[in-house]
C-alpha cells in the first residue's frame, strides 16, 4: 500500500502537467511567430528573417520612415476608418432603435436580416458591391471601400448599442416627456449619454474593423491601395524588414493601448467598488 | 406598425431620420447588393454590346460550370474539407484555455490572459499571416531550429497545405476562444464542484456539464471560424502552394484575371450560401438562436 501512495500522487500531478505543457505550447504558439516578425527588423538581412543574423540595424525604421507609397497607404486606411465610422455609428445606433420599437415576431425577422452581413464571407460583401456599383457606373475605390466595409461593420455597431440599449429604462423617456421636454430633446439629453459608452466603444471597433480589414476591401479597391493590400502586395514585390518595421510598431500600438485601457478600467473599478 | 412606434417614441422628424438610415442599410447595401449579385450570376458573360441582345438569357451554367470542372470542383471540396478541419482543429486547442480562463484562474490571471491574448488579435490578420510566412520560409526560423536539433535533415517546403492550416488556426483562434470563454462563464462553478463531489471523472463533467452549458458558444465560435476560414484569402495566398489553393482564390481570378464576372458571381453565391448552410446547420444541431450566436 505505501508503494501505492507516490504513484497516485504521480497520477493525480499528471493532468497538471500536461495542462501546464499545453499552456506553454499555447503561448509559444501565440506569441513566436510575433516576436521573430518583430526581431527581424533589426536584422540587417534583406530578407525578413532572423536566420542567419547577419548584423544588428535600425536602418529598416529608416527605410519605413522615407517609404512614401507606405505613408500614403497608411493615411487612405485612417481615411477610410473614419468615413466608416462615422457612417456606422449613425445607421448603427438608427437599427438598434428601430429593431427596440418592434413587436417580437418582426423584429426577429429584421435582427437576421441585420446580423447576415457578419455571417456573409467578407470577399461576398466586397463582390456584391461592386457589381451593384458597376450597374450605375461607379467603379472600384476609395468610395466603394467604405460602403463595403460599413456594410458589415455597422452591424457590430447594431449589436453593441442594442446590448446597451436592453439595460435602458424606458419610464425615463416617459418621465421627461410628462415634464415637457421634445423627443428631440429627449433623445440628446436621455438617450444619447446613456449610449454614450457603447457608442465610444463601437466606434473604436468600427475603425479597428476596417483598418484591419482585407478581404472585403480587396475586391472593391479598385487602384487604390490601404495598408492591408500594400503590406499583403509587398509580399510579392519583395518584402523587405521595413514591414517588419512598421509591424512592430502596430503591435506597440496595440500593446499601449490595452495596457491603457486596462489601467482605466482598474481605476474606475477603485472609485466604484462592486 | 413599427413606423407607428417609432414616431410616437421619436417624433416625426427623429423617427423619420431613423427610418431612412435603416432603409440605405438594409435595403441598399445589403438586400440590393446581394440581388443583384444573384441576377448577374445568372446571366452568361457577354460583350457591352450584347446585352439586352438574343444571347441575355438566364441561364444555371455559371453555377453547373464549378461542378463540371473537375478542378474547381476539387479546390471548393477541399476548401469546405479544409475549413472543417480549421474549425476542429482550433475547437481543440481552444477549449482548455477558455475553461481555464473562466473557472480554474484567478480574476487576475484570467484578466492578464485576456489582454495577452487581445494583442494578436488587434493587430490585422495580414499581419498575423506574414509573421507565419517569415517563420515558415524555406530557410527560416522554423526548419533552421529543426534542423539544429536534429529532427530534420533537409529543410521542409512548409508553404502549402500545412502552411495554410497552421496559419488558419493562428489568425482564428481568437474568434473561438471568446465565445467559448463567455459561455463557460457563465457557469455556476457549484454544479462542476457537486458533480466531482458525487464521484464524476474530469471528462464526464466536461461531456454532461460544461460542454451541454457551453454549447451557445461553441456553435458561435465554430460557426465564425469555419466561415472566416472558408472565406479567407490572406493565408492561402502567402502561405499556400500552387497546389494548396484556396476556392476565394478562384473567385479572385475570375474578377481581376479570368475577365468573367458573372461566373466570379455565381461562384461567391455558392460560397455565400455554403456560410449560411453551415450557420443554419449549427443552430439546428446545438438548437441555439440567432440572437444567442450574434452576441
Amino acid at each position: 500500500m505505501s508503494a501505492q501512495a507516490p504513484l497516485h500522487r504521480l497520477a493525480a500531478l499528471l493532468p497538471r502537467v500536461l495542462f501546464a505543457l499545453y499552456m506553454a505550447a499555447f503561448l509559444i504558439y501565440l506569441f513566436l511567430p510575433l516576436a521573430i516578425m518583430s526581431a527581424a527588423t533589426f536584422n540587417t538581412s534583406r530578407f525578413p528573417t532572423v536566420t542567419p543574423w547577419l548584423g544588428t540595424t535600425l536602418q529598416w525604421f529608416q527605410a519605413l520612415w522615407n517609404d512614401q507609397a507606405m505613408w500614403k497607404a497608411l493615411w487612405l486606411s485612417i481615411g477610410i476608418g473614419l468615413a466608416v465610422v462615422a457612417f456606422a455609428l449613425p445607421v448603427g445606433t438608427a437599427a438598434a432603435l428601430f429593431l427596440t420599437s418592434m413587436n417580437a415576431r418582426a423584429r426577429s425577422f429584421f435582427y437576421a436580416v441585420m446580423v447576415s452581413p457578419l455571417l456573409t464571407p467578407g470577399v461576398a460583401i466586397g463582390i456584391a458591391t461592386l457589381i451593384l456599383w458597376r450597374q450605375a457606373g461607379v467603379s472600384g475605390g476609395t468610395m466603394l471601400i467604405v460602403l463595403a466595409q460599413s456594410t458589415f461593420i455597422t452591424a457590430y455597431v447594431m449589436l453593441m448599442v442594442v446590448a446597451r440599449l436592453q439595460r435602458f429604462d424606458r419610464t425615463q423617456e416617459e418621465a421627461a416627456l410628462g415634464l415637457g421636454a421634445s423627443r428631440w430633446m429627449i433623445f440628446r439629453r436621455v438617450l444619447l449619454p446613456f449610449l454614450k459608452p457603447a457608442l465610444i466603444a463601437a466606434g473604436f471597433i468600427a475603425f479597428l474593423q476596417s483598418f484591419e480589414n482585407y478581404n472585403t476591401t480587396l475586391f472593391v479597391r479598385g487602384t487604390d491601395t490601404p495598408l492591408t493590400v500594400y503590406i499583403a502586395t509587398k509580399v510579392r514585390t519583395g518584402l523587405t524588414p521595413a514591414v517588419n518595421a512598421l509591424a512592430l510598431i502596430l503591435i506597440a500600438l496595440t500593446l499601449v493601448t490595452a495596457v491603457v485601457l486596462e489601467l482605466s478600467r482598474r481605476r474606475k473599478e477603485r472609485h466604484q467598488p462592486g | 406598425m413599427a413606423m407607428a412606434e417609432l414616431i410616437r417614441r421619436f417624433g416625426p422628424g427623429l423617427g423619420g431620420v431613423i427610418l431612412i438610415l435603416v432603409a440605405l442599410w438594409i435595403v441598399g447595401m445589403v438586400l440590393a447588393p446581394n440581388l443583384m449579385m444573384l441576377n448577374f450570376s445568372l446571366k452568361p458573360n457577354l460583350f457591352p454590346s450584347e446585352i439586352g441582345g438574343p444571347k441575355d438569357q438566364y441561364t444555371l451554367l455559371n453555377y453547373t460550370a464549378l461542378f463540371s470542372d473537375p478542378v474547381h470542383r476539387a479546390i471548393f471540396l477541399k476548401t469546405v474539407w479544409g475549413s472543417a478541419l480549421v474549425t476542429a482543429i482550433t475547437l481543440a486547442v481552444t477549449y482548455p484555455l477558455a475553461f481555464w480562463m473562466a473557472k480554474v484562474a484567478s480574476v487576475r490571471g484570467a484578466r492578464a490572459m485576456l489582454i495577452a491574448l487581445i494583442i494578436p488579435f488587434w493587430i490585422n490578420e495580414v499581419l498575423r499571416t506574414l509573421a507565419w510566412y517569415i517563420l515558415l520560409a524555406f530557410n527560416g526560423p522554423l526548419n533552421i531550429f529543426l534542423q539544429t536539433l536534429g529532427i530534420i535533415d533537409q529543410p521542409v517546403r512548409w508553404f502549402g497545405d500545412t502552411g495554410v492550416l497552421a496559419g488558419m488556426v493562428y489568425a482564428y483562434i481568437l474568434f473561438m476562444l471568446f465565445p467559448i470563454y463567455n459561455s463557460i462563464s457563465t457557469l455556476e462553478t457549484a454544479q462542476i464542484d457537486a458533480a466531482r463531489d458525487l464521484g464524476a471523472s474530469t471528462l464526464r463533467i466536461h461531456r454532461r456539464i460544461v460542454i451541454p452549458h457551453a454549447k451557445a458558444g461553441i456553435a458561435t465560435g465554430c460557426v465564425f471560424t469555419f466561415m472566416l476560414a472558408a472565406g479567407s484569402y490572406v493565408a492561402p495566398a502567402l502561405l499556400g502552394s500552387p497546389g494548396s489553393r484556396w476556392f476565394t482564390e478562384i473567385i479572385y481570378n475570375w474578377f481581376f484575371e479570368g475577365g468573367n464576372w458573372n461566373r466570379g458571381a455565381a461562384y461567391a453565391l455558392i460560397l455565400l450560401v455554403l456560410c449560411m448552410a453551415v450557420v443554419l446547420a449549427a443552430l439546428r444541431l446545438f438548437r441555439v438562436n440567432l440572437a444567442d450566436v450574434a452576441k
